[in-house]
């Protein structure tokens, strides 16, 4: 790989040995792809739950972090997907001081290295989304999605250790959605219908990835005859990468790189379209259909929820009482949960025996212990990519709208 | 003459093991126990089966991010693949593999190696090279 003078000084290890461990993760995972040089990154985003950080993970951060000041410290904004805890709620998920310890540690590790604790996938919605064309370094699949294909952002999905790397080097290696050739439509579905909330946006999501399920397939989708919503695109695109482990798609005359069909392929002939009809969007959701099952906890997660899908939850529950025997979690971002707090919302939540969480994501939050802490088994959520990783751990998972998700709550079974 | 087997330029050491092969994906977050060391996804090709010192060849990396830190968590607790062999990786297994300095190789010229190599095949691992050599067997 090509690298400049001061690319070359971070390799020798002339500004430090966080920058030169940096530099050489990236021209290791550069050289696999091909990759003919670095591009420079706007910002990092870093995901480092502790229960993917490991005991070895936080061990090698407080490492890094015990550097001098000017090694160690990131050089771009730098910021956090969601936390495994909320230090505010955990008591009440029955999640264990030992996990707590964990966290703390590992968000002074972090501090240390000056990077922003933002703890949230919704960046995007609430922090500073990126301009098209900015090349980025994001550690989340549903940013990734998001930020390249509605913002026309470019950004490779980048685990947690490369997240921080590109952070201390301001760069990453050009592969994958930072060059154009890659960004081009290569599969067609054509909508015959629109989906009616956000669980069956998700569902098509789910669909077009199982259909397309793989991390190198650009679907291109037609048949929209309005544009959707940010929050409608947040759970189709998370459910997408979630079920296919695509990173980016277009929808001609609504996504900046593609004004037309014929721009979403570049030019070319596009392929046969594969049409999906509203029963494919039926058939989806019966595969997580459990009516009149016992619900031991309904979450609204996966993606955080927006201020708008907050007040949404707020106002289809105030004034009502949840069944003794069913949780309800609602995760947010921290700054949304400020918000919410100042508008009544999280009161109204509260006040009929939910539980608003800032800061994390509930998967990515023991959710294993917590299911065998608190007896859960069925969980209820509009989120379809939540019901496609949580059967991982140990739940019986079922899709649902949210005003069924919060008649569910409130009956204690799933209406 | 044994049998070799051409592939891009990989990651991490050059390893020798036994191949624990499935025409299926891989998520460290969602198929593993990682405390036991065996796959425990339901579904799995290889549910059940330890994947400790094994090398693993199998299709492609699913799942999300976590994968790039868990590796190296893997390695540390001592359950860990020796290698892993895929058709094609995708971003965070590559990241992972780099960060935890784990043996792992993909696009092979003869086609996906879940067809070209069997489960009990002994096999050498040259990332640098981008050659897999079944010791096993003859040419």
């Amino acid at each position: 790989m090509q690298l400049n003078d001061e690319e070359q000084a971070m390799l020798a290890g002339e500004l430090g040995s966080a920058r030169q461990w940096a530099i050489k993760h990236q021209l290791a995972v550069g050289r696999f792809f091909d990759a003919p040089d670095l591009v420079r990154v706007g910002q990092a985003h870093i995901m480092a739950d502790t229960e993917s950080l490991g005991w070895a993970g936080i061990a090698w951060l407080e490492a890094l972090a015990a550097l001098p000041k000017a090694e160690r410290r990131v050089s771009i904004p730098t910021i956090t997907d969601p936390r495994g805890l909320d230090f505010a709620s955990y008591r009440r998920l029955k999640q264990t001081e030992a996990m707590a310890d964990l966290e703390a540690r590992t968000i002074r590790a972090f501090e240390a290295l000056g990077v922003l604790m933002t703890n949230t996938c919704i960046n995007y919605q609430t922090v500073l989304p990126p301009v098209r064309g900015e090349h980025m370094a994001y550690g989340d699949t549903g940013v990734v999605i998001y930020c390249n294909s509605v913002l026309g952002a470019r950004s490779n999905f980048e685990g947690g250790p490369s997240a921080l790397a590109a952070g201390l080097t301001a760069r990453t290696p050009r592969y994958g959605y930072h060059v154009d050739v890659n960004r081009v439509g290569s599969k067609h579905f054509e909508l015959r219908c629109r989906p009616r909330d956000l669980s069956e946006w998700g569902a098509l999501g789910g669909i077009v990835g199982r259909a397309s399920n793989s991390y190198w397939e650009v679907p291109v989708l037609t048949g929209l005859t309005t544009p959707p919503s940010s929050d409608e695109l947040k759970h189709f695109g998370a459910a997408l990468a979630s079920f296919g482990s695509v990173a980016l798609y277009h929808i001609p005359g609504v996504t900046p790189e593609a004004a037309t069909l014929t721009a979403a392929f570049a030019g070319r002939r596009p392929p046969p379209a594969i049409a999906l009809e509203a029963g494919d969007l039926a058939g989806f959701c019966a595969e997580y259909a459990a009516t009149g099952d016992k619900v031991d906890v309904v979450v609204f997660a996966a993606p955080q929820l927006s201020l708008l899908e907050m007040e949404k939850v707020a106002s289809l529950i105030a004034g009502r009482r949840l069944n003794a025997d069913t949780t309800l979690i609602v995760a947010t971002s921290p700054e949304i949960k400020f918000a919410a707090d100042r508008m009544g919302l999280t009161h109204a939540i509260e006040e009929a025996g939910g539980i608003v969480a800032a800061g994390v994501c509930f998967y990515q939050s023991y959710a294993r212990e917590m299911a065998e802490a608190n007896g859960w088994q069925r969980l209820l959520t509009n989120s379809a990519k939540l019901v496609n990783i949580i059967a991982g751990y140990g739940y019986r998972p079922a899709l649902a709208s949210m005003e069924r998700c919060i008649d569910s709550a409130v009956a204690g079974r799933i209406v | 003459m044994v049998v070799v087997l051409k592939c891009h330029r990989g990651i991490g050491p050059t390893v020798e093991g036994a191949a624990l092969v499935a025409a299926d994906n891989f998520s460290t977050r969602y198929d593993l126990d990682r405390s036991k060391g065996i796959f425990c996804r339901p579904g799995h090709s290889l549910y059940g089966q330890s994947y400790h010192d094994k090398i693993l060849v199998l299709v492609t990396a699913k799942g999300g991010v976590a994968s790039a830190w868990m590796l190296n968590e893997m390695k540390a607790s001592g359950l860990v693949p020796k290698a892993i062999v895929f058709d094609r990786s995708n971003p965070i297994l590559a990241q992972g593999a780099a960060f935890a300095d784990l043996a792992l190789v993909d696009r092979f010229e003869a086609g996906c190696p879940t067809t070209l190599i069997a489960t009990g095949d002994r096999l050498r691992i040259e990332p640098d090279r981008g050659l897999v050599t079944i010791l096993n067997r003859s040419a």
